[in-house]
């Protein structure tokens, strides 16, 4: 509904892929004197974050994101995902790729739930730009990219109005919307009921600019008012204390945004069918798939920002598993449930030649770990990397 | 979780509503304002109730026990490999001879028989000088006497001429009065007048524009935002009922625009208002997932807009989306919540 959306949707999601990240390289980190030649080090976890935050922050990445344009699917965006994901030397099977992204999306789904108003998604990306400077505090040419990018978003969204904001919100619970993928860590902090739903809190502060409720004002014709009485509400709410800052530097005050994941939590989640109703669909399910050409340009324009930095020399890709271990990767892709697969974009190489050629050659840069089969049908090297495509 | 506040010798406890067997839907509520639509049929005991899925819409009869009898899904549709737009509301528009269902979207305003199943009229909406920056939608529906009135993303109203039957609808006028994206639109049929119904159009910026309807509308008053979109708005009896994204309600006069009542009702925006129009009581129902209901009156002597609160309600960990009284004298109510697969129904006791 609101074609602003599409930034803070990627920044916020990014900014949660970080975290999750950041925080299976350091449960995984091995000192590097010690390290054997397939095992992470700091060093490298320092190296696989630079890169995607520089990938993320790109210019002409942020340009063509920036640009007002409605929201695609989720296919669609888990695609850029995925190829930001593997701007490093990282490397990711799908299991953990499904897992990574049902993580990012549960988090976001749940801050933007949680805001006291409209308007403090733009607090909550900035609390996600914060993380992502401590990251990279380390290299100033990508903290300047970042630092950039805060002032495009304060200069488009610094002005919006409250409805503005109130249909940003709309659009993003929309996106979100029928998403129920239990978290444990939600679950463990009370957050997350056990059917997946949030939990919507009546007590604690009111949002800024709203008053604690219980009070009936009345007021003359000269527009004074005249009585104050009270009825009870119901809820347990005081008034907010202070307002967050939507500078460059400054307390936030909200914490959602802010990174939830430490070394001693695990990241799991449950992946047990939570919506009862089956017959239910999301959204996209509705007609089969005639979004591909809409949403192919979008892609080819995104993705075409993107500037991958193209490994020099035979280096192997250091593989992450979300799981604890090898086999419970497996297992998950295994048994994942059906509604819940993450379908990948099909191509229709007969429709827009020249946009799929063009695609093509962007994902051309995009390594991966197994080498697809080649059919016998295909025969030029444009088939050949649809056919990848597809398989992602 | 209760909030009974009627002082006297009984249990603080006693509840004025149950709750009853909920619907079940298709697909679960989207997260917008107004989105719930209820049509009573007083010849029969059927109930029927519209929800917005996101880009369908679900429409359902029920029984009176809450048993649901038969749904249809209604989308738009545009073309072939186009996604079907979002649709914005679903409303049922009570007519002198005849009750029409509308639907608005993205892009287009379509309009039904009752029951869904007959498309009889669709109207693609103007781009006229919107910026890229902006989504074309239609948004707010009701009836004045033979009028279909509907708002649009520009701020414009447009006023639909509605025959007593077939399909000769026409674009009748377009008021101007907004500059704000419409949120909603409430109208009542004025008592003892020949014909001529009051309507109220709110907007994103807060807004709010009195008319007096007719074959050429008049602006009556304007009444000034103060920041904050007002998502849902009322009209009884000479009395504005306005719901604020800051969870206030306010009470004006509809013929001064003068403020009566100012209302600390919720601690998120309010998501729904509506009214029981036999009894004055007030329905508001937020995003903080309280539902509460009041009683408005006029104070004999003063002329001054009165409120007690009645009853409050709290759907837990539900964002609620919708809400409408049941029956014209407000003895049961339905409410939506965003994700919620189901319409939640209570009935007094």
């Amino acid at each position: 509904m609101s074609v602003r959306t599409l930034p803070l949707l990627f920044l916020n999601l990014g900014g949660e892929m970080l975290y999750v990240l950041d925080q299976r390289l350091r449960a995984q980190n091995i000192p590097g004197d010690k390290a054997r030649k397939d095992e992470w080090t700091e060093v490298d976890r320092k190296r696989v974050l630079n890169d995607i935050i520089s990938t993320m922050f790109n210019r002409k990445f942020m340009e063509e994101l920036f640009k007002p344009q409605e929201l695609y699917s989720k296919k669609a965006l888990r695609t850029v995902y995925d190829r930001l994901a593997h701007a490093s030397i990282m490397r990711l099977n799908q299991a953990s790729m499904d897992k990574l992204y049902d993580l990012m999306t549960m988090a976001f789904k749940y801050q933007v739930l949680l805001c006291p108003r409209p308007k403090d998604v733009l607090l909550v990306t900035f609390n996600h730009l914060d993380s992502i400077k401590g990251f990279i505090q380390d290299s100033p040419t990508i903290l300047h990219q970042v630092d950039e990018t805060f002032r495009q978003l304060t200069e488009i969204y610094g002005n919006l109005s409250a409805g503005e904001f109130q249909m940003i919100r709309q659009t993003l619970l929309i996106f979100f919307q029928d998403l129920h993928i239990r978290v444990s860590t939600f679950l463990k902090d009370k957050v997350q009921n056990s059917n997946g739903r949030f939990v919507l809190p009546v007590s604690g502060p009111v949002p800024w600019g709203t008053e604690v409720p219980g009070v009936i004002r009345i007021f003359n014709d000269k527009g004074e008012e005249v009585k104050k009485t009270g009825f009870k509400h119901g809820g347990n709410y005081v008034a907010a204390q202070k307002e967050g800052a939507f500078e460059l530097y400054g307390d936030r005050v909200l914490k959602l945004g802010t990174n939830m994941y430490s070394a001693n939590r695990p990241v799991e989640t449950h992946m047990s069918a939570t919506s009862k109703n089956l017959a239910s669909k999301t959204q996209e399910n509705i007609a089969p798939n005639p979004l591909a050409k809409e949403e192919l340009n979008f892609l080819a324009r995104l993705m075409g920002g993107m500037e991958i930095k193209k490994t020099s020399g035979p280096e192997p890709g250091f593989r992450l598993n979300l799981f604890t271990t090898d086999e419970e990767e497996e297992h998950a892709a295994l048994s994942r449930p059906e509604e819940l697969s993450y379908e990948v974009i099909n191509i229709q190489a007969t429709q827009d030649q020249q946009r799929n050629e063009e695609l093509a050659r962007i994902m051309g840069e995009f390594e991966i770990t197994e080498q697809p089969e080649i059919t016998e049908q295909s025969t030029s090297k444009g088939d050949d990397l649809l056919a990848m495509m597809d398989r992602l | 979780m209760v909030a009974a506040d009627s002082e006297g010798p009984e249990d603080r406890s006693f509840r004025m509503y149950r709750r009853e067997r909920s619907i079940p839907l298709r697909g679960s509520a989207a997260a917008l304002s107004n989105n719930l639509s209820v049509l009573q049929l007083p010849a029969s005991d059927l109930m029927h109730f519209g929800v917005v899925h996101g880009p369908s819409a679900q429409i359902l009869s029920s029984a009176p026990g809450g048993m649901p009898l038969a749904q249809r899904q209604l989308q738009v549709k545009v073309g072939v490999g186009v996604s079907p737009p979002l649709i914005t509301q679903v409303h049922w528009c009570v007519l002198p001879f005849r009750v029409l269902l509308v639907l608005t979207s993205h892009r287009r305003i379509q309009m039904y028989e009752s029951d869904g199943s007959l498309m009889v009229y669709w109207h693609a909406l103007d781009s006229g000088d919107a910026s890229s920056a902006q989504t074309l939608f239609a948004r707010g529906i009701a009836a004045s006497v033979h009028f279909i009135c509907v708002g649009t993303w520009s701020g414009r109203i447009l006023v639909f001429d509605i025959p007593a039957k077939g399909t000769n609808i026409v674009l009748n006028e377009e008021l101007a009065g907004h500059q704000t994206p419409i949120t909603d639109i409430a109208t009542e049929r004025a008592q003892g007048q020949d014909g001529v119904a009051d309507m109220v159009t709110a907007d994103d910026s807060g807004v709010l524009c009195v008319w007096r309807s007719g074959t050429v509308f008049t602006l009556l008053t304007r009444i000034p935002g103060f920041g904050v979109p007002c998502p849902s708005v009322q009209l009884w009896q000479g009395m504005v009922a306005a719901g604020y994204g800051n969870g206030q309600v306010r009470l004006y006069d509809a013929t001064t625009g003068a403020l009566h009542v100012q209302i600390s009702a919720h601690a998120r925006t309010i998501c729904a208002l509506d009214l029981a129009p036999e009894v004055g009581k007030l329905l508001s129902a937020a995003e903080d997932t309280f539902v509460h209901i009041w009683k408005l009156s006029r104070n004999p002597e003063s002329g001054s807009i009165e409120v007690e609160h009645c009853h409050g309600e709290c759907v837990s960990d539900t964002q609620l989306c919708g809400a409408r009284f049941c029956d014209p004298s407000g003895c049961s109510f339905a409410v939506t919540g965003y994700d919620l697969a189901e319409i939640l129904r209570f009935s007094s006791v």
